[in-house]
């Protein structure tokens, strides 16, 4: 599978600013396009990936970009896939560079999100799964991260101040990180005496909702040596959906598949994720230097690594209490503070973790840098069965 | 008796409170909720899904509660009392099903504990599923 070059990434710092998302992905944009040496106007398809909370410029965001970046005639697509959506979107904009339709493709995500628990998205919708589980139950996005850590709890020996000790090393990479919301180091003691929201997890176990922007520009190979610069490869990007029978229960879900029928697969759906990227990319756990993981929670970070293969399940406890996932560990997990410093900007949150991937390989990530690093991976997953693991080398 | 949901469970007095799965005719497998048109086995074509009720009983897969009142649509009693969440692996079908639980704080769960199937009301009236502690 030959790869695209990532030419440059742009952030809008992430927080909660109150302003309209266009802003937010604009200012990443123009400052992707700054990072890139390219004009607007050289840009030939934009993708945008889409907010489903800011009405209907949310819905067709990548065509809501180009009218404030201001109408060029690019080619355009938009695309939602939860939390995926970023990954998607980059994946739609490299598809179309490696079938030789366009050169160049600039692809944005940004979100305006309100204060507290995310909620469905409104009116009487009784055939929607997200609204029944509030309806019905009250489930929310960190009980079902709360399910996880829990089971984490009762199958490997996790403890809270396992949980703990992810978000102090998160807060501590995330207070070097000027594009992060919280840039302040924690320690345990203050993250197990923070309120409890769905047990085990705590306040500063379960990242916040925030606003923010990630923009990356795609180029092909041969475009990006005509420039005579050096560039970061996209190397792979996973899209899986999961395969039957799911037996890991799934936000928004009321249920698992059954595995009474048709044995669980082989893989877990992370794993799966994972490994389609690995395979995509003939690379494997042992290539990392830098992993990039879907921290909606503390707890949720350890399954992930594990996940991920850097260890064998269970063990995930133990690499972080090693110190082998912190900054200047043999494979740090979440050097730009991860969503437990960011929050979650959904359709921002993989492209900002490619933001991360390619500081890192370019070597310019300052006081997070990982010394030497020259392959990153970067998971996500779109809730509702969509993928998202994306791998950059040098 | 209103139900928050139609389809989705059952309450008799006979065999107490059932959910109500689908059967499919052709591999076996089994939904929960029910299902409507095809199987979702990708390697089996039928449309046959027959609604059964599944077994009342099962363990503790996971649990957590709400701390804070959930937002809406769900109504929060009030004042409000924390909810109880347990995800349940049911017995014979292989099916997690999550359900509010009644009569127990999460310091009263464990993983690996056996739970069954009753009903109870949500704030504002209607009967859903709930788990408690088997009889």
């Amino acid at each position: 599978m030959s790869a695209v070059a990532v030419l440059g990434t742009g952030m809008h710092p992430w927080g909660k600013w109150g302003r309209p998302f266009l802003e937010y992905g604009v200012a990443a944009a123009r400052e992707a396009l700054r990072d890139a040496g390219l004009e607007w106007t050289d840009v030939q398809y934009v993708v945008g990936a889409d907010t489903i909370r800011n009405g209907y410029p949310g819905f067709v965001s990548g065509a809501s970009y180009a009218r404030e970046l201001g109408w060029s005639g690019a080619r355009v697509a938009s695309c939602y896939a939860a939390c995926a959506s970023g990954a998607q979107a980059l994946d739609i904009a490299r598809t179309r560079i490696l079938a030789g339709l366009c050169d160049v493709a600039l692809v944005i995500g940004a979100d305006a999100t309100p204060k507290g628990f995310f909620k469905p998205v409104g009116g009487d919708r009784p055939d929607d799964p997200d609204w029944l589980r509030f309806r019905l139950l009250g489930a929310t996005n960190p009980a079902y991260f709360a399910l996880y850590a829990r089971r984490r709890m009762a199958l490997h020996g996790s403890t809270p101040a396992d949980f703990a000790a992810v978000k102090v090393k998160n807060a501590l990479a995330g207070s070097l990180n000027p594009m992060a919301r919280y840039r302040k180091p924690v320690t345990a003691e203050e993250v197990l005496a923070s309120p409890m929201v769905a047990d085990p997890l705590r306040l500063m176990d379960i990242c916040a909702t925030s606003d923010g922007g990630a923009a990356v520009v795609l180029a092909s190979q041969e475009y990006a040596r005509r420039r005579g610069t050096g560039f970061v490869r996209l190397a792979a990007v996973s899209t899986v959906t999961p395969v039957f029978p799911n037996t890991i229960l799934e936000l928004p879900d009321f249920a698992t598949d059954s595995c009474a029928a048709v044995p669980a697969p082989e893989r877990p759906f992370r794993a799966a994720i994972a490994h389609a990227a690995y395979e995509e990319a003939g690379l494997g756990p042992e290539d990392l230097s830098l992993a990039e993981v879907y921290d909606l929670s503390t707890a949720l970070e350890l399954d992930w690594m594990e996940d991920l293969g850097l260890c064998p399940p269970g063990e995930a406890d133990k690499l972080l209490r090693d110190g082998r996932t912190a900054l200047n560990g043999s494979i740090p997990v979440n050097p730009s503070g991860g969503l437990a410093s960011f929050g979650e900007a959904i359709p921002a949150q993989a492209l900002a973790q490619v933001c991360e991937l390619a500081n890192q390989l370019r070597g310019r990530a300052g006081a997070r840098q990982t010394a030497g690093a020259r392959v990153g991976l970067a998971a996500d997953q779109g809730l509702f069965g969509h993928g998202s693991a994306i791998i950059a080398t040098l | 008796m209103t139900y928050a949901i139609d389809g989705w469970f059952a309450i008799s007095e006979e065999d107490g409170v059932h959910l109500l799965g689908t059967s499919c005719a052709a591999c076996g497998t089994i939904c929960f909720p029910p299902r409507r048109g095809s199987c979702p086995n990708p390697r089996c074509a039928s449309t046959d899904m027959r609604v059964l009720p599944l077994p009342r009983r099962g363990r503790v897969w996971s649990y957590t509660n709400a701390c804070y009142p959930p937002p809406a649509p769900f109504v929060a009693p009030d004042p409000y009392v924390p909810v109880t969440l347990a995800a349940v692996e049911l017995d014979e079908v292989g099916i997690v099903v999550l359900g509010q639980v009644k009569g127990l704080t999460v310091d009263q769960l464990q993983v690996g504990m056996e739970v069954e199937l009753t009903a109870g009301p949500l704030a504002d009236g209607p009967l859903v599923w709930m788990w408690e502690r088997a009889s």
